[in-house]
């Protein structure tokens, strides 16, 4: 039995302790907000929060998250206002959305850690999230837009 | 003329009777020094450090070499800010960025991929709980540099990582060093085994860390 504290709640799992956390969280769990892309860190499509950093769940064994903080998308803000959501919506970023849940995820690691990214920060941040639709330009504008929103606190 | 002779002669006894002395003295030096002990001659030659050879210790840098830019090794020394990768050494996809302390930048860093360990399959992201670049404030680089250059930076401490011959030769035992015999399925291994590449370093290092011309 594996503990794992996901978006703040506690879960026991009868798992195997290798089995990719991207497993636990959407056929164990039921979280299906993190998407599975490529299987081997490649695309950035199953990027979750593991204590603050962006891991990739397809390749995190889960007995690297046991007693550790995991966040989802789910759990990215309560009622779904971070300034990263809010700047989605407000630019339209998704075409498709398969790849978005890991883009906002990763993008929150730089809003946090980069409360000013310039556009070579956006690009060296996101450079491992992939989007077959190609919305990095709205990407990159809706990051500066969350990180004003994030400046202006609302 | 009688007493001229006479005074020469005066001259001549004391300057041949010096030239015995001296050379009898020098003989004493001689004989009394083939008494030192065996303890006195092992330190005055560690002293004179007479381990040191130039061709013995070049020969096995010239080893060393070839472990270091192998892809294993050389592939996490880069010359730019993102790491190589695969065994053609090619800039490592998704251009993850060397960070100022070695681990990656924000959502890109080392350890968000690399595992604590391996993972089963061809080429998969291979792991290690330390994996890192040099920092960015000592990029110890490897790519690039001749045998002569990479030698003297490995014994620079202002470009190896502060490290002494004492650290150096612990150096070949760290956990990372070790990991680049086990990179993963799918990888080439350096060019001999670790013992080999051991001893080696270890010659290179005590023999005199001659770095080749």
């Amino acid at each position: 039995m594996i503990t794992l504290n996901i978006n703040q709640k506690n879960y026991e799992a009868d798992v195997n302790p290798d089995m990719p956390l991207l497993w636990v969280l959407r056929d164990v769990i039921g979280l299906a907000g993190t998407k599975y892309g490529c299987g081997v860190a490649q695309c950035g499509a199953c990027v979750v929060h593991l204590n603050g950093e962006a891991v990739r769940s397809c390749v995190t064994k889960v007995k690297r998250a046991e007693g550790q903080k995991v966040v989802t998308i789910e759990g990215l803000s309560e009622k779904g206002d971070h300034p990263l959501q809010k700047a989605w919506q407000e630019i339209d970023v998704p075409q498709c959305g398969y790849c978005q849940s890991g883009q906002l995820m990763s993008a929150a690691v730089l809003l946090r850690e980069n409360p000013n990214p310039t556009d070579k920060d956006i690009d060296d941040a996101m450079a491992g999230n992939l989007c077959r639709c190609g919305t990095y330009l709205r990407i990159r504008k809706a990051i500066h837009l969350a990180a004003d929103i994030q400046r202006r606190g609302s | 003329m009688q007493k001229k002779l006479k005074n020469k002669k005066a001259l001549f006894l004391p300057i041949k009777t010096i030239t015995v002395l001296i050379i009898v003295c020098f003989l004493v030096g001689i004989i009394s020094s083939s008494f030192e002990t065996k303890s006195d001659f092992a330190s005055a030659n560690s002293n004179r450090k007479i381990n040191k050879d130039s061709v013995e210790s070049v020969k096995a840098f010239m080893q060393v070499y070839k472990v270091l830019m192998s892809p294993r090794c050389m592939n996490c020394h880069p010359s730019g800010d993102v790491p190589l990768q695969g065994d053609d050494s090619h800039v490592h996809t998704m251009l993850p960025k060397r960070g100022k302390d070695g681990k990656g930048v924000y959502a890109m860093k080392c350890g968000n991929c690399h595992q604590p360990e391996n993972l089963p399959g061809l080429h998969k992201p291979p792991g290690n709980p330390n994996w890192h670049l040099p920092p960015a404030d000592m990029k110890m680089v490897f790519q690039g540099k001749t045998p002569r250059q990479l030698a003297r930076q490995l014994m620079d401490p202002k470009q190896n990582g502060n490290k002494s011959k004492e650290k150096l030769l612990e150096h070949a035992h760290d956990a990372l060093v070790i990991a680049g015999w086990n990179m993963g399925e799918g990888r080439a291994l350096p060019p001999m085994s670790h013992e080999e590449f051991v001893k080696a370093w270890t010659t290179w290092i005590k023999k005199g860390a001659y770095a080749p011309k």
